[in-house]
């Protein structure tokens, strides 16, 4: 023990700020039987996603013939069970590079909308004084309580019926392609928005009000404010934002069963993979490469983002 | 896929995000041209619009528009409560509200003991963040990944053949019969379960981690100096320490049990009576074409939600003061 314990109440619930690491002083509370405790559930937690992992690399015979557990008994490695699911043409096969174009199609832009939308309304509430602002700004706060399927029905209706007539009709005069891009993306918006706005209105409105005070008075308009002081200070939370909606967008089955139309035109990676554990749920050899198809991209981003991604986490895991 | 097919996808893509940029770099500009006694307003206005519209187009109109749907039939007219009568008596539709109820119970109870014992255990121990990373990487999945991973482990093969699931495979070695897990009713709703609680156990995890390493050291240190064990001093100092941060992982996890779909989705689709509100909703919906059943059940849901996310926000309030 090197400091001097100080007789502290040990009831007390508020958190004191202020300990360091180094203060702290190591105890014992681990004892053999909890490291045995924590190796079998670090072990449990990872067995799963191993096993399939390692199937993905099996040839389909050794697959469907015995367990991945005996792959010393049976060895064998492939990587024929990914090229079959990516880039096969018969159409027996996934097709799944189509669906991870969309998938990347989907998340990207419905990321990148609801950031700068909701940046814009942040910035609104937090440094444009105008009457009824705090009565709005909770009132969008609140609208986080709807769950989104309390909005799928009509908007679905919306949508159908005035977006997509408008749509075509724009793409056949300008002769674009149109495809149900669009509505995903919108609905991703509009579901996005109020979670975001809160955030960042957290995080810009903690910005020092003298540095958007003196640019004021120097003459800038909010526009010039908002784009060369707001969002170059804002960079931290808007990537711990975007992180979480990318992942979220990207994870996202719901959204896309009701608005993509489920053709390859448009439906990404979970859509298509609901759909082959629906219809070839014992195509393990197919199953096993697809499903890690579509986890490498967030394991990915997991693995070299981990900071801002659990503090994205953090912020928005009551969305949905 | 054709390059064409590839071309016109990015083109799509390019398209979406020029207008976009072109649109609002364009009301950015026209505001700073604005005439000078109306600038504010007009900026304001400009920076505001976009997201107010859409949240009216877009969320406020369509859950008013549900939540009267909810009491309509088919064709649209008004019928009352029959919608509810209906969750509530038809046996289909009471067990898919006694399942949600089982999942709403089970899945944050457990996720958090075993997420907060996971916790205490390999806190300050050596290779604490390769511990974390593994229980906390299911988070990263999606939930449809998550139910292919675990459908592989709850496979069945006939007796006579080699197991290739992990599951069937143990109960072998025990000198068991292999089960079809997924159509064996009940136990098929507590397996959806343990997926959703494999996923949820790395989120508290993380959160009860931080909010022990933010307990006071010297509070460990007087109650080691009282000559406690271990036990005592998770129940007597870690508990009431991280308490709000409990309830916060606990009523977080609740709302996302809750509103659980794609694992039910992926898994089974809600047969063998393991449909869960979520997965009614839709499959009402959308896929039955009864929209007013549908909406009622959306409906049931955000009453379900709504308390537990009033209380979450009323501790988060009162977290941020104390800080």
């Amino acid at each position: 023990m090197t400091s001097t314990p100080v007789a502290a109440p040990v009831d007390s619930d508020v958190d004191q700020p202020g300990t360091t690491k180094a203060k702290r002083v190591k105890t014992r509370l681990t004892s053999r039987w909890a490291t045995i405790a924590s190796l079998v559930i670090a072990v449990l937690w990872t067995l799963p996603t191993f096993g399939l992992f390692i199937s993905s690399f099996r040839p389909e015979a050794e697959i469907k013939g015995n367990g991945w557990w005996t792959i010393f008994q049976n060895p064998g490695f492939t990587l024929e069970n990914y090229r079959e699911v990516l880039f096969s043409a018969s159409s027996s096969s996934p097709q799944l590079g189509e669906y991870f174009v969309n998938s990347l199609a989907i998340a990207i832009p419905a990321t990148i909308f609801p950031l700068v939308l909701a940046a814009m309304a942040a910035y609104a509430f937090a440094w444009i004084k105008f009457k009824g602002s705090n009565a709005l700004f909770v009132f969008i706060f609140a609208l986080q309580i709807v769950p989104l399927q309390l909005a799928l029905i009509p908007l679905l209706q919306i949508f159908s019926g005035i977006l997509q007539p408008f749509q075509e009709s724009v793409g056949d005069a300008l002769n674009i392609p149109t495809s149900n891009y669009l509505q995903i993306w919108i609905a991703h918006t509009i579901f996005a928005l109020p979670l975001a706005i809160f955030l960042l209105h957290n995080f810009i409105s903690e910005i020092p009000g003298e540095v958007i005070e003196a640019a004021r008075v120097d003459g800038a308009s909010h526009g010039q404010v908002f784009l060369r002081i707001i969002i170059p200070l804002a960079l931290p939370a808007l990537a711990s934002f975007a992180i979480f909606q990318f992942l979220w967008v990207w994870n996202d089955l719901l959204v896309a069963l009701i608005f993509s139309g489920g053709t390859s035109e448009a439906a990404p990676l979970t859509q298509r993979l609901a759909e082959l554990t629906g219809s070839r749920g014992q195509e393990w050899q197919r199953l096993t490469a697809a499903a890690f198809v579509s986890l490498v991209v967030p394991l990915i981003v997991f693995f070299t983002l981990q900071r801002y991604f659990v503090r994205g986490l953090l912020a928005g895991s009551t969305k949905g | 896929m054709r390059t064409s097919d590839l071309i016109e996808k990015i083109v799509q893509v390019g398209i979406g995000l020029a207008v976009f940029a072109a649109v609002i770099g364009l009301i950015l500009f026209l505001a700073d041209k604005a005439p000078k006694k109306a600038k504010d307003v007009v900026q304001l206005v400009v920076f505001l619009a976009p997201a107010i519209i859409l949240l009216a187009i877009g969320l406020i109109y369509p859950a008013i528009r549900t939540s009267i749907l909810a009491f309509s039939n088919k064709a649209g007219d008004l019928i009352g409560f029959d919608n509810f009568v209906w969750i509530f008596t038809q046996p289909d539709a009471v067990r898919t509200v006694t399942n949600t109820i089982i999942w709403v119970i089970c899945v944050p109870l457990i996720s958090t003991m075993v997420g907060l014992a996971y916790a205490v255990f390999i806190d300050k121990s050596r290779g604490e963040k390769v511990f974390k990373a593994l229980v906390f990487m299911p988070m990263a999945i999606s939930f449809v990944g998550a139910g292919i991973i675990w459908r592989f482990l709850y496979d069945y093969r006939g007796a006579d053949r080699e197991q290739i699931g992990l599951l069937n495979q143990i109960v072998v070695w025990l000198g068991g019969e292999p089960v079809k897990w997924l159509q064996t009713e009940p136990v098929n709703t507590f397996l959806l379960i343990i997926v959703m609680i494999w996923i949820q156990t790395g989120f508290a995890m993380v959160i009860l981690s931080a909010a022990i390493k933010g307990i006071p050291t010297e509070q460990v240190e007087a109650a080691q100096l009282d000559g406690t064990n271990s036990w005592q001093r998770f129940t007597n100092v870690t508990l009431p320490g991280i308490r709000s941060s409990l309830v916060v992982v606990i009523t977080t996890i609740s709302i996302a049990t809750l509103k659980v779909f794609d694992i039910v989705r992926t898994m089974t689709a809600g047969n063998f009576d393991t449909s869960v509100i979520a997965n009614e909703m839709y499959t009402q919906a959308f896929r039955a074409n009864e929209p007013g059943r549908g909406a009622a059940l959306a409906l049931v849901l955000f009453v379900l939600v709504l308390p537990i996310v009033i209380y979450n926000v009323r501790v988060l309030r009162s977290q941020k003061e104390i800080r």
